[in-house]
């Protein structure tokens, strides 16, 4: 499986209350939820993401609350992998559990500019950034986890 | 090797003699907790998976606190659906309107939690319990969802960083202050995917509100949990109080930490988080003269009996500074009623503060106190992110519930001490 979008870059600490704020809490309405995503940091995200884009990230990405509203609106919003240098525990496991593809590569993070083309392949890990032709490896998920993966998140994993 | 507390008791609830830091494991679950935010996406899953039955109704906890009595037509929606599958499942533990709480501060005084458990709850906070020597970590919905249907949760076995407390606090020096202390020393991801396991001789001076404010706030340095030993103030307050039988583990004496860090009780200062992230720490001293729209005492982290008290030492026969709104949250309705029969309810209202039923409210910017561009509020919660209680521009300063008080009565981020 692959990806091949363009990237929007955001900082260190990007929290769950920046990329869904609490006041649109009270709706479980995926693409409701979707509409208001990043709007506190990046009020123009939601009007330039094109399915398949590539969000990047610094370290702790997705830290602070535990609302898995949070993966859920960046997947529905378009993203179809989020690159960082470190997630937040609980946005890493909230993404295996729902399917939102995440990768941990600082080096990746560091060379790779916003608005840049980057390519993905997440059986090996590579990612490869069209742009300025550099190529990174993410390491790969364990192999309990890459189980939830391919059953389609921890619902289709424990039905089994 | 040896194990450290946290994970001898992930090694009994996964039936394994011994585990080690980054092995993966499923572990048995006694309590699986959701609140009126993230239960209805759980029940969602629960329902799309073609679950019809939980796995034990006696072991799952469901509490409305984050936006009840409700705000709107749509979070009414939300809670409504979470009482109707509540009723459906005959859930023991369901908490509405009269009998809730905010969840971190509901369950351990029910006893729904208890020393040894293993605990997951659809909310970040869930790391509060390891306060009464459990283990206890924040999930998603799915998480939630899963573990209503079999009773298990899948875990990475945590290393840890061990704080050896030593000393005493001073007089107005609190748990707030300490854990907002430790933040700014380790950062916001300083323990990211570990323990924080507190020991030392400092550990018997603590209440267990302390302890339960300190173990909160382990998730704002990244942690996947935070715990203290069981001694006997632990065992005091299990007393009489535990649903179930509490069960004593203890970390091995050859237990490994990634790190050892001695912090002297008496050495801390009041503290305060300035906007927008928890490790942002400064002395309160320093805020003199940061003029100040609001203060909120209350949430998960500083609702409590101990965290009443406080404020209610500084606020009464006083008034607070005009033109500050103060607005006092008790965390259950325990805590609330409480504060009436003491008298503390007509202190805080005669010092010009209002006081709510027990929700997360403000916390989160949900509703009762959201702020205005520009505006800033010292607040006993636990998060100050952009946006996090109101607008994007507003501001959130974390402090203990004496730091907030003293900062009503100037209006100015004060040090508790100096009123």
């Amino acid at each position: 499986m692959n990806a091949r979008g363009s990237v929007f870059k955001y900082p260190d600490n990007v929290d769950t209350d920046v990329i869904i704020p609490a006041r649109h809490l009270n709706t479980q309405d995926a693409k409701e939820l979707a509409s208001h995503c990043m709007e506190d940091i990046d009020k123009d995200f939601v009007n330039r993401v094109q399915p398949g884009d590539i969000m990047v990230g610094g370290w702790n990405f997705g830290c602070g609350s535990s609302r898995e509203h949070a993966p859920l609106c960046i997947k529905t919003a378009g993203i179809a992998v989020v690159i960082a240098k470190s997630f937040a525990r609980i946005f890493y496991r909230n993404s295996i559990n729902i399917g939102l593809p995440i990768m941990e590569c600082p080096e990746a993070v560091d060379a790779i500019e916003a608005g840049n083309t980057v390519r993905v392949d997440f059986d090996t890990g590579v990612i490869t950034d069209e742009t300025n032709g550099k190529v990174f490896h993410a390491e790969p998920f364990p192999p309990f986890i890459q189980n939830i993966i391919s059953a389609g998140g921890l619902m289709k994993a424990i039905q089994k | 090797m040896g194990m450290t507390l946290t994970q001898k008791i992930l090694a009994a609830h996964a039936g394994l003699p011994e585990v080690k830091a980054g092995q993966l494991i499923n572990a048995k679950l006694d309590i699986v907790l959701g609140n009126d935010i993230t239960t209805p996406v759980a029940i969602n899953e629960f329902e799309r998976a073609g679950f019809d039955r939980v796995f034990d109704k006696e072991h799952i906890a469901i509490v409305l606190d984050h936006f009840v009595p409700n705000k709107d037509i749509k979070s009414a929606t939300q809670s409504k659906q979470c009482r109707e599958f509540s009723n459906k499942y005959d859930i023991l533990n369901f908490y509405d309107v009269g009998q809730m709480g905010i969840e971190h501060a509901l369950l351990p005084e029910k006893g729904i939690v208890t020393a040894g458990d293993c605990v997951i709850g659809a909310d970040s906070h869930t790391c509060t319990y390891g306060a009464l020597g459990a283990f206890s970590t924040g999930v998603g919905s799915t998480d939630m969802a899963a573990g209503m249907a079999t009773g298990m949760a899948w875990f990475k076995v945590p290393s840890a960083i061990k704080f050896v407390l030593t000393g005493k606090f001073n007089p107005r020096v609190s748990g707030k202050d300490l854990i907002l202390h430790i933040i700014g020393m380790i950062g916001v991801d300083g323990a990211l995917y570990k323990s924080m396991e507190f020991t030392g001789p400092g550990v018997a001076g603590l209440t267990m509100d302390d302890r339960l404010c300190i173990c909160n706030m382990a998730i704002e340095a990244g942690a996947k949990n935070g715990i203290f030993p069981v001694d006997e103030v632990t065992k005091a307050y299990l007393a009489g109080r535990s649903q179930r039988p509490p069960v004593f583990y203890e970390a091995d004496p050859d237990a490994v930490y990634e790190k050892t860090i001695e912090i002297d009780l008496s050495a801390l200062e009041p503290t305060v988080s300035y906007p927008h992230l928890p490790e942002n720490t400064h002395v309160a001293s320093e805020g003199k003269d940061i003029k100040i729209d609001q203060v909120v005492i209350g949430s998960c982290t500083n609702g409590r009996l101990e965290d009443m008290e406080a404020a209610y030492n500084i606020l009464k026969g006083k008034h607070i500074a005009k033109g500050v709104r103060g607005i006092i949250i008790p965390a259950t309705m325990a805590v609330y009623k409480e504060c009436i029969l003491r008298g503390w309810t007509t202190a805080f209202i005669d010092a010009g503060c209002i006081v709510s039923t027990p929700t997360c409210g403000p916390c989160l910017g949900g509703y009762m106190g959201i702020l205005a561009a520009g505006e800033r509020c010292v607040s006993t919660t636990n998060r100050n992110f952009v946006g996090r209680m109101g607008h994007v521009d507003s501001e959130v300063y974390l402090a203990s519930p004496a730091t907030a008080a003293a900062s009503a009565l100037t209006g100015y981020i004060t040090d508790p001490r100096t009123v």
